[in-house]
């Protein structure tokens, strides 16, 4: 069967989906990428869907579903580099995925998660410093 | 019907019936300095040539038909390069029109019976009408490209997309908003946004004069679209009138970052950026 391949990088995983996205792959995607989440405790998940140049409601909402999941597992998801045809279709279908993280590049969205993990890394610091404190 | 004598009449004469018609063309021509004389003669050789040859196979009624491809193909040609040189729909009729005069005397020279004469002459008419409205179509159409071509031309130097600084992009909008124009301007906005790798894009609407249901739609989901990419979006120029008709209409822009100028928007998206501007002088 088809995957997607998941890549480590770090805290982060990296999925770049290189191929055009049909239902079937979407939902093994959504099954791989929650299952490595909670094996590796990932902090963040990088989505690169640059070479994705048609999405359809189903894709498109698996999408964001993908985003929400890693969410719930406490890790946040960037999708980064999409198209702009694709992001014409998402807002015609009324998919505004407004919950979701978005970046125009992949340097971007890593740039955006690690500063995301530095905030909350320098709030659980705080913390453990208020702590100590007491 | 008996056979006609046109392909007869226009297989003696063709050298005469020419030197007429160029003749007949020049006293016609009002406007000489738009076409050469030289090659006015050609084209018209060559349209003789080919009518001799479309009506010497035999279809005088009908120029759909397949031995009359190459005329209409000619003459569409004519008629294009016509509308080009400003020649007006008239004078284009005319190069057509023009030639019954001469092939009409010679008919009137050859044929004795009347009766004949009637039905040949008619039957030219027809034919030479036809191949006059053919013209007028093609220089019509013509028109038509140049006029499509240039209101795509208008629209898409209607919407520049502008790059204001380093990752920041700015569309001043000037006009009335409709359905064609914003899809253009989203079209182009993100694919600015694609090439320049911009973060923050700035629609200034300061130029729109009304804002309705529908314009306020398609700002939104330009500004969702440009989201969805990674850029944010935000809208200036929001003049007090179109802030009343906004609230009134009941048109949600929370999540949308307003601005009363693009002066405060450009701040703001610099802020954004981690940039800030400082005079090198004190005032």
């Amino acid at each position: 069967m088809e995957h997607i391949p998941i890549l480590e990088m770090g805290n982060f995983l990296l999925v770049t989906i290189q191929v055009d996205m049909h239902d079937q792959l979407a939902m093994t995607l959504q099954d791989d990428l929650t299952n490595r989440i909670s094996q590796t405790n990932a902090d963040g998940v990088l989505i690169d869907i640059s070479a994705l140049e048609i999405v359809d409601s189903f894709v498109g909402r698996i999408l964001g579903n993908i985003a929400r999941m890693s969410r719930v597992l406490d890790a946040q998801t960037v999708v980064v580099g999409m198209q702009p045809a694709v992001a014409i279709t998402l807002v015609e279908l009324g998919l505004s995925l407004t919950d979701i993280w978005t970046a125009l590049n992949v340097e971007k969205g890593m740039a955006l998660l690690r500063s995301s993990l530095n905030k909350t890394k320098n709030q659980v610091k705080w913390r453990a410093d208020d702590d100590a404190a007491d | 019907m008996s056979e006609s004598k046109i392909p007869a009449i226009l297989e003696t004469f063709e050298a005469d019936l020419l030197l007429e018609w160029t003749q007949e063309l020049a006293t016609i021509n009002i406007r000489r300095g738009l076409i050469k004389e030289a090659e006015l003669q050609e084209e018209c050789r060559e349209f003789l040539s080919l009518f001799r040859l479309a009506v010497g196979q035999g279809t005088l009624s009908n120029i759909q038909a397949g031995e009359w491809q190459e005329m209409r193909s000619m003459l569409t040609g004519i008629s294009r390069s016509r509308s080009q040189q400003g020649f007006t729909p008239s004078e284009t009729a005319t190069f057509v029109f023009s030639f019954k005069q001469p092939l009409f005397n010679r008919m009137r020279q050859q044929l004795q019976d009347p009766i004949e004469l009637g039905e040949e002459i008619w039957l030219a008419t027809n034919l030479l009408d036809q191949l006059g409205l053919l013209t007028m179509e093609a220089y019509q159409k013509a028109r038509e490209e140049v006029i499509l071509r240039q209101q795509e031309e208008l629209m898409e130097l209607s919407t520049p997309v502008i790059k204001l600084w380093e990752g920041i992009l700015a569309l001043p909008i000037i006009g009335t908003l409709d359905s064609t124009r914003t899809q253009m301007m989203m079209e182009s906005l993100l694919q600015k946004i694609v090439e320049t790798g911009s973060e923050v894009a700035i629609i200034d609407i300061t130029g729109v004069a009304t804002v309705d249901t529908l314009t306020a739609q398609h700002l939104l989901k330009t500004v969702t679209a440009a989201r969805l990419m990674g850029a944010d979006c935000m809208i200036s120029g929001i003049r007090p009138q179109i802030a009343q008709t906004i609230v009134y209409l009941g048109i949600d822009l929370t999540d949308v970052t307003t601005k009363a100028t693009l002066a405060d928007a450009f701040l703001s998206a610099l802020k954004l950026l981690g940039a800030t501007i400082t005079r090198s002088q004190p005032k």
